[in-house]
């Protein structure tokens, strides 16, 4: 292939960051800020992806490394580099095209915004770290990039940091994502002690040669996996991500559908190869336990962006169960599929919000169906394939998922049924909470009339993402079969690798092979199918049954049953349990450490002080009074002495004389 | 009795402890010049009283020639600079010409 492609990737990654230097340095001077820079740059960007997809159909994997630094001569020297593969090549599209689809909705959304030109800064920025994190080939470069990505969530998060509310939201954002980063960077210090390389080939290449094996393994992927809890929200740190709606809406698309969570499913993607079989349990668990707790909570809440918030969690507990149980592609694509859903819910709930004048709380609204055709159509697509209707890209990708966990829990059988239990629940609830939102929001009467009637449609530089998003959650842009993914290109381009561990058993899980694997999920795909149907046309049947024709009073419900309600109304207590116990925990710490700090190390160093002014003042009383004194006595004698002789010095010849007379006759009878 | 050099020497002597004491005791800065020149003699009389003694020819005497001529040049500049004295402190006291002093 053309030698000059290899540097594609290199532009694509070099291009936001352009338009982050651009518009941060000249943005002022540019006409409008400089925005439709930032677009078009951005739709420049999607097209070379694409172009790169087309390239890497046709000729395969590679990468490009180069010499990045070295300690010193005859020490190991780090190389920096990218690669096209299948799963770099999906993200570069699925981070572009949301990217480039939100700072076209930005436009209207942000528009007269004080700091708009910061904010299109910020967005060139975040989309470079997710481009590198994507495109690198080497861990502890992907650990940069993945800092990187913190850091302008933070600012994005924070954006309205006028306000106390994003400030906390940021903070957060940045501190829990923190405790998950130590696991990840400790992990890579194992992989980099055992292995000594940083390069992904090169640490498979020394799992498979078994140079780090048995319990390191399990508990390197385990610590590498902590990176993509905290990224990726999983319990017991998605504490961060509803709160992170606190940031510009399309902020929200942005974070939640492909930039900053992908980042811990596409790592545990990177990863499964290596993932040990207790340590691919843990990921399991997380997943299975983190989609279950937030499709809980999403149930009651009242905030249109929290209810979204939740659903994202609880599809990122899908995804990185899909990986745990073995499925990585299956996770991998319902990767993919979510990013655009849920970049167009995002965005259509800002659009909402844009034309609600800032109310989120959809017992406000109702009723917008009439207002507002283009954001509720575009808002029914993703949400019917949020909830797994066929003909949708959800019905495929989480489907797969189900048959996957089906097919995980027949091998290993016991305990592991819970794991598709939990599944299908989440499938249901999805889909119930999904259609009180739709119902809420655009069905029924309105509830606030006054914004009701000054509600408007959005202008067109918001619907037309609203409607391309909208449209690519139809199943035909992944698979030309609407009940099977398999035949779909994505399918065919990214199957899931063989693990290295393949055979090995952990205290419940067995790697079997991919043959053996992809046998039980034929079997299992059409059960599967059968019962998220179900499961969702309960969820959605129960929908519209409370809340559109009020067979079953709600209020009542809701009192009879309080206990539960409240408990996931607030989440579960999460926040209420981290402050009383981690964050009490540390506070009283640092308190500690402070009265350490106050009264023993400011004490020590006080009274190293006042012994030094004590012995100062007696080494200055000693110097004022023996030394000056010896001094001022030789001075004195001096003196006296003087005053003595003066007195022979009379300044009279005569007197002179007579003293040598004596003198003379003295040292006469001295020396006779 | 015979006179001997003893006699000589005796007399200079006293001569010289007259000079002395006057040029001690005296504060009239001509008194002072008048001891002086007392102790000059003693030392011609020693000078003259060793030639003749001595055995050493005429040396001596030489000598108190050149001691008489320099006793007279040494009278006459002092005796300027006590007429000086006198006409700028209207006094000859040498104790009463003491500016230089403080």
């Amino acid at each position: 292939m053309d030698n000059t492609l290899h540097y594609l990737p290199l532009v694509i990654l070099l291009i936001p960051m352009f338009s982050f230097l651009l518009l941060a340095f000249f943005g002022n001077q540019l006409p409008r800020k400089g925005d439709f820079i930032a677009v078009t740059l951005l739709f420049i960007n999607l097209a070379l992806s694409l172009f790169v997809m087309f390239v890497f159909a046709q000729t395969g994997k590679y990468s490009f490394t180069v010499d990045w630094f070295d300690l010193g001569k005859g020490n190991t020297s780090f190389t920096a580099g990218f690669v096209i593969d299948e799963l770099s090549a999906i993200m570069l599209i699925v981070v572009n095209a949301i990217s480039a689809f939100v700072h076209l909705f930005s436009v209207k959304y942000m528009e007269g915004d004080a700091k708009y030109k910061k904010y299109y800064s910020y967005l060139g920025l975040f989309t470079f770290s997710m481009l590198g994190l994507v495109l690198t080939n080497n861990i502890l470069l992907m650990y940069v990039f993945w800092e990187l990505v913190g850091v302008s969530s933070y600012l994005l998060i924070g954006f309205w940091y006028e306000k106390p509310a994003p400030q906390e939201a940021a903070k957060k954002a940045f501190i829990v994502n923190r405790i998950g980063d130590v696991g990840f960077f400790i992990g890579i210090m194992i992989i980099f002690l055992t292995l000594g390389t940083f390069n992904f080939t090169d640490i498979f290449a020394g799992v498979a040669a078994g140079q780090l094996q048995g319990g390191m393994l399990t508990a390197a992927g385990i610590l590498l996996f902590c990176g993509a809890i905290g990224k990726s929200a999983q319990f017991p740190l998605h504490v961060w991500l509803p709160d992170a709606m606190e940031g510009p809406t399309p902020v929200s698309a942005l974070i939640h559908a492909a930039t900053m969570v992908a980042a811990g499913v596409y790592l545990t993607a990177r990863i499964f190869v290596m993932l040990s079989a207790d340590a691919l349990t843990f990921v399991t668990f997380i997943g299975a336990i983190t989609a279950f707790i937030s499709a809980t909570i999403a149930i009651t809440q009242n905030d249109i962006k929290k209810v979204l918030a939740y659903s994202t969690i609880s599809q990122l507990g899908y995804m990185i169960m899909a990986i745990g149980v073995g499925a990585m592609s299956f996770g991998m694509f319902h990767l993919v599929t979510h990013a655009f859903f849920k970049a167009c819910l995002f965005l259509t709930a800002g659009s909402v919000i844009y034309g609600m004048h800032h109310i989120q709380d959809i017992r406000e609204m109702g009723g917008l169906r009439k207002k507002m055709p283009v954001t509720y159509y575009t808002f029914l697509m993703a949400t019917l394939a949020l909830c797994g209707i066929p003909l949708t890209s959800g019905f495929l990708s989480k489907d797969s998922i189900l048959a996957a966990t089906l097919a995980f829990a027949h091998i290993n059988g016991g305990i592991t049924y819970i794991i598709p239990v939990l599944g299908f629940l989440v499938a249901g609830l999805t889909a119930f909470y999904m259609f009180r939102l739709l119902i809420l929001t655009f069905l029924g009467e309105p509830k606030n009339m006054e914004k009701y009637d000054h509600c408007r449609e959005s202008p067109f530089q918001m619907t037309i993402p609203l409607i391309v998003l909208s449209v690519l959650s139809f199943f035909a842009f992944f698979s030309f079969n609407p009940f099977s993914a398999d035949s779909g290109w994505i399918m065919q381009m990214m199957k899931t690798p063989e693990s290295l561990l393949t055979g090995t058993r952990g205290i419940i899980y067995h790697i079997v092979d991919r043959e053996e694997y992809t046998e039980l999920l034929h079997h299992a795909h059409y059960p599967a199918m059968f019962l998220s149907l179900g499961v969702a046309g309960l969820g959605i049947l129960t929908a519209f049954v409370f809340y559109f024709w009020k067979k079953v009073n709600v209020d009542s419900l809701t009192e009879k049953i309080k206990p539960i309600y409240n408990f996931s109304l607030n989440k579960w207590y999460f926040d209420e349990f981290y402050s009383a116990t981690f964050i009490a925990f540390t506070m009283g710490i640092s308190r500690l450490s402070a009265w350490i700090d106050n009264k023993i190390v400011d004490g020590a160093v006080n009274g190293a002080a006042t012994v030094t002014s004590w012995t100062s003042t007696a080494s200055g009383k000693f110097d004022n009074i023996v030394v000056d004194g010896l001094v001022n006595l030789s001075g004195g004698l001096v003196g006296f002495f003087g005053l003595v002789f003066r007195k022979f010095q009379t300044g009279k010849i005569q007197t002179y004389i007579l003293f040598l007379v004596f003198g003379i006759i003295v040292l006469y009878f001295l020396f006779r | 009795m015979e006179i001997g050099l003893q006699h000589y020497l005796i007399i200079s002597a006293i001569l010289f402890g007259i000079g002395l004491f006057a040029l001690i005791s005296r504060k009239n800065a001509i008194l002072i010049l008048m001891g002086i020149e007392l102790i000059l003699n003693a030392a011609n009389i020693n000078l003259v009283a060793f030639s003749h003694f001595g055995g050493i020819g005429i040396d001596g005497q030489m000598i108190t020639i050149f001691v008489i001529i320099l006793a007279v040049s040494e009278a006459a500049i002092a005796l300027a600079i006590v007429l000086n004295l006198y006409n700028h402190f209207s006094t000859v006291n040498v104790d009463e010409a003491n500016t230089m002093k403080d």
